[in-house]
């Protein structure tokens, strides 16, 4: 069976969503240099969350809260632009 | 690379939302000419790609870690302009979900991890294919040179904003933001380079999907 290019591509992006809670926990480049430079403090706590920390709310096992947004963030992301690509393929016959 | 809302100054949100805001009017108005029936799907697998990369952040040197960007690996496969569009659906859901980067930040941050890395890597990688006669060692080569150049780019231009917005000197930000993003690089250097590597062996003629 030749399964078609993308759904293979989606596949590979949903296993690294699976794998993220292997993520290192050390704060980025930019979030260490803040820290170092006693700024990280000024950053502002957002007006609204829905899934902060990349952990989905409720959920008590971490992974799991991780895998879960993980998930949920690729299939948004993939929902969303192959639905913007679609809308410009379709302005782009009319 | 994700600022917070806080580090930056009104002034330096506004004018990098500025032209995040123009870039994505053109970027849309560029895709629009030529995207086709393969690149759609290419389009969602980016993002969604480049999202769950983006979580798996690795350690470098001294407890600080870093992550894929992807704006190299988008501008290859589809061109500078289809980078702008992916790259910013990223960083809204990102900012808008996961409250990942800030929302008056978000001009700031398309600006850097989408305009500045998706075009510096863009024509490092033509420039370097074309050195080579176009062949899969120099795309390969272009891909890991440029996808480094993206970074460190990008942390350039995030360290010259702080600086600009008073957050942090210019003689301090510049080299303790590129030097970190210097060996965050070479992780996006070697992703990128792995990712077209599985492209040119699977499926070749993906490569030739460059929009704009």
């Amino acid at each position: 069976m030749k399964s078609k290019w993308w759904i293979i591509g989606l596949a590979i992006a949903l296993l690294l969503a699976i794998i993220s809670p292997i993520a290192s926990q050390f704060p980025d480049g930019l979030d260490r240099f803040a820290e170092d430079n006693n700024f990280g403090d000024q950053a502002n706590e957002p007006a609204f969350t829905v899934i902060p920390d990349y952990s989905f709310p409720g959920v008590s096992n971490d992974a799991t809260a991780t895998i879960i947004a993980g998930v949920l963030g690729t299939l948004i992301l993939f929902g969303f632009a192959f639905g913007l690509a679609s809308l410009l393929k379709s302005k782009n016959e009319a | 690379m994700h600022i917070p809302d806080g580090f930056l100054s009104a002034p330096v949100a506004a004018a990098t939302g500025v032209v995040a805001v123009a870039a994505i009017a053109v970027a849309v108005k560029e895709t629009n000419k030529k995207m086709g029936e393969k690149q759609v799907p290419m389009m969602g697998v980016l993002a969604a790609f480049i999202f769950a990369a983006q979580m798996l952040n690795f350690p470098v040197a001294g407890g600080t870690s870093g992550h894929f960007i992807g704006a190299a690996l988008a501008a290859i496969l589809l061109g500078p302009w289809a980078t702008v569009l992916i790259l910013s659906s990223v960083l809204v859901v990102q900012c808008l979900i996961f409250q990942d980067g800030g929302l008056l930040a978000l001009g700031a941050n398309i600006t850097n991890m989408g305009i500045i890395a998706g075009f510096s890597s863009y024509y490092i990688y033509k420039g370097i294919d074309i050195l080579f006669k176009d062949n899969k060692a120099g795309k390969l080569v272009g891909a890991g040179v440029g996808a480094w150049v993206s970074v460190v780019l990008a942390s350039l231009f995030c360290a010259a904003e702080l600086s600009i917005s008073g957050t942090s000197p210019w003689a301090i930000a510049v080299p303790a933001m590129g030097g970190v993003h210097m060996l965050i690089g070479v992780g996006e250097g070697l992703i990128t380079v792995a990712v077209l590597s599985l492209i040119m062996a699977t499926r070749a003629d993906l490569l030739k999907l460059q929009i704009a």
